[in-house]
């Protein structure tokens, strides 16, 4: 045994440092801005309001009350279907619009990752350019193309007159409000599945066919199966998103088409009733934590990719 | 009637001829090797009989029929693809299972022909693993028992056995004979590896440059190219350049430059006058101390240097006339005295019935 250290046993204390160093901002920045806010929704939903908005304090929040504790906020959930069925309604939005970017976003990524590869970071470029302008001024150009003068528009109803149809209204509609989400929501779609088709092996397709596929059955048989990992993560970055999405139901939807979005945003804004509007996000998200642990059990991993 | 028949079978991709004007037939029940290095057109080839590519010129028939028109997924015609390209997300049991599948064969019959191919390629007891749990060797087995399980017409085998490791290879390949002797099936097997198409085929195509430059079974392949780059790829020959002196049943009588008259067996069509080159097996050279009586032809030089291989040793031989020739000698030989220096005045020499007269160049 020498009194001098090992050099060699420097080096993991060295490594042990560099890792502390790059991976504590990341995970304090967590803490302060995910998860402190995330325990304060939670406390706030067993909250009183506030008089004037905001929240009662916990301890002496008058009214005669001995705690500012309350389950009142899930009570009121229940007590009314309404809320039930804004819930259900976000639900079947958000899935439609899942399955419609699905199915617009599977032929342009299999397009991009088929085409030759100095292309594909061209087109790649092409499919994430609407972002780099304002999201919002992007979604008010839908409320001009989707307009009632606009050709869309003047189309759609020149077609329904041919079968003697009363003229619709595009704008203002639950179909607007699916269009803008789709719009919005593609680019999350189309990315995932095109990493994920870009890394298929085109000799698998050639062994398919070699062994009887046609076209129809190497799809499903092959190129489907092997990019459900492709498909999950699109979909979740899809599904999610347009749960909590307000803005484009606020700006193309008619007055009723309320999501679950635009209600928790009233509760904070609007009617200023915080604990409410809290446990209406606890809920959300509660829904959302048992719809992925459902999909990540039906995705399970079988084999490797 | 040979159950394939290449006609004529031209591919040009641009300007560039992959493969120009190849005939050949394929018999039933027959292990074919096509045999040639990188970029001579044996892929290309192999492609075109899969129905993975069209040929710009000639035919292919199968059974006499043109497969012209018939699609890849159509022909009963499967391939073992040198990476093997099993399906990731099946198990080896589905693996096995998909031509049955696309073939819709019904439940029970598919179980049972299921179960007997993967008894025959000995994994039944991996049937619910999927490929990454697999070993190289299990892979390739995997890829033999999914290409043979629908009894095609004709199994096609891309290189199967570049991307396993020497010793692994040696087994498939014994693997592979047995394999096609017991189910009969034609097989179609591509490689670069000479030692690989010897051991294996019935009957070998030798290609180049998109034509096939000889095409016999392998001993006579090896024994009798019929041109300097037959004879240079197949095994390791010496080459001499020679012209016919005197030729008659006895033998042909070879002038080589340097080394005078070189006696080597008639071949029954040359004669006097013909420029060549006298093929030479390293195993066919002796190197002796002292000349052996019994060598019709022999010279002498200095050892130059030397591959001990462990069963064999190989011997550069630079004889008075500054020829270089290899010499490969077997250690467990008996009347061998002792091992050569490099430095060592030796003769080297053949018999007169040994070597083979290349007439082209």
């Amino acid at each position: 045994m020498s009194g001098k250290p090992d050099p060699r046993h420097t080096r993991p204390r060295g490594a042990r440092l560099t890792k502390w160093v790059v991976t504590a901002p990341p995970t304090l920045f967590l803490l302060a801005f995910f998860l402190a806010p995330a325990l304060i929704v939670l406390v706030a939903s067993f909250q009183y309001p506030g008089e004037f908005g905001g929240l009662a304090p916990i301890t002496n929040p008058g009214d005669g009350r001995e705690h500012g504790l309350t389950l009142e906020n899930y009570a009121f959930f229940f007590s009314d279907f309404l809320f039930a069925e804004i819930f259900v309604k976000s639900f079947t939005v958000a899935a439609l619009s899942t399955l419609a970017c699905l199915v617009l976003a599977y032929p342009v990524a299999w397009l991009i990752a088929r085409s030759p590869r100095h292309h594909r970071d061209l087109l790649v470029l092409l499919v994430i350019l609407p972002f780099a302008s304002n999201f919002l001024i992007r979604v008010y150009a839908w409320m001009i193309i989707l307009g009632p003068q606009q050709a869309v528009a003047q189309a759609v109803n020149g077609v329904l007159a041919l079968f003697g149809l009363a003229p619709v209204n595009l704008l203002f509609s639950p179909f607007a409000v699916l269009v803008g989400m789709v719009y919005v929501h593609l680019p999350f779609m189309i990315l995932p599945l095109y990493t994920n088709l870009e890394k298929h092996d085109p000799v698998l397709l050639d062994a398919a066919q070699d062994l009887g596929a046609n076209a129809w059955r190497r799809f499903w048989r092959v190129t489907w199966p092997l990019s459900l990992p492709g498909v999950f993560s699109g979909s979740a970055l899809v599904f999610i998103p347009v749960l909590g999405m307000f803005a484009v139901p606020d700006i193309l939807g008619g007055t009723r088409d309320m999501l679950i979005g635009n209600l928790i945003k009233d509760q904070f804004l609007g009617v200023r009733d915080w604990p409410f509007g809290a446990a209406l996000s606890i809920l959300l998200t509660l829904a959302v934590l048992v719809l992925a642990g459902l999909a990540a059990w039906a995705a399970r991993p079988r084999g490797a990719t | 009637m040979s159950l394939l028949e290449i006609r004529d079978v031209t591919r040009r991709f641009g300007a560039f001829e992959a493969v120009k004007e190849v005939s050949f037939g394929v018999e039933g029940g027959e292990f074919f090797t096509l045999l040639g290095p990188s970029g001579c057109g044996k892929t290309t080839l192999l492609r075109m009989i899969a129905g993975f590519d069209l040929p710009n010129a000639g035919r292919i028939l199968l059974d006499g029929r043109d497969l012209a028109d018939t699609p890849a997924e159509l022909r009963p015609i499967h391939t073992v693809f040198q990476s093997f390209a099993l399906f990731p997300h099946l198990t080896v049991a589905e693996n096995v299972a998909f031509p049955l599948r696309m073939a819709r064969v019904p439940d029970d019959e598919l179980k049972r022909r299921l179960g007997e191919a993967l008894d025959m390629v000995h994994l039944a007891d991996l049937a619910d693993h999927y490929p990454h749990e697999l070993s190289g060797g299990q892979k390739q087995r995997v890829a033999l028992a999914r290409g043979l399980i629908n009894r095609p017409r004709l199994l096609l085998l891309d290189e199967p056995l570049g991307a396993l490791d020497l010793k692994l290879r040696e087994e498939m390949q014994l693997e592979l004979i047995k394999l096609q002797r017991e189910v009969g099936i034609t097989f179609i097997f591509v490689t670069h590896s000479q030692p690989e198409a010897l051991a294996l085929s019935h009957r070998i195509a030798v290609m180049r440059d998109g034509r096939v430059e000889q095409l016999d079974e392998p001993s006579r392949i090896y024994g009798f190219p019929v041109n300097r780059f037959v004879a240079d790829f197949i095994g390791n020959c010496n080459l001499l350049e020679a012209e016919v002196r005197a030729a008659d049943e006895g033998g042909l009588r070879l002038a080589v430059a340097g080394l005078g008259e070189v006696r080597a067996p008639p071949d029954g069509v040359s004669k006097q006058g013909d420029k060549g080159l006298l093929a030479l097996r390293p195993e066919q050279v002796g190197v002796a101390g002292e000349a052996d009586p019994a060598w019709g032809n022999r010279f002498p030089g200095t050892v130059e240097d030397f591959l001990y291989i462990g069963d064999v040793t190989t011997y550069q031989v630079r004889l008075d006339n500054g020829f270089r020739l290899q010499a490969l000698l077997p250690n467990a030989a008996a009347g061998r005295a002792r091992f050569f220096d490099p430095g060592d005045r030796v003769t080297v020499g053949w018999s007169g019935a040994a070597g083979h007269y290349v007439r082209e160049t």
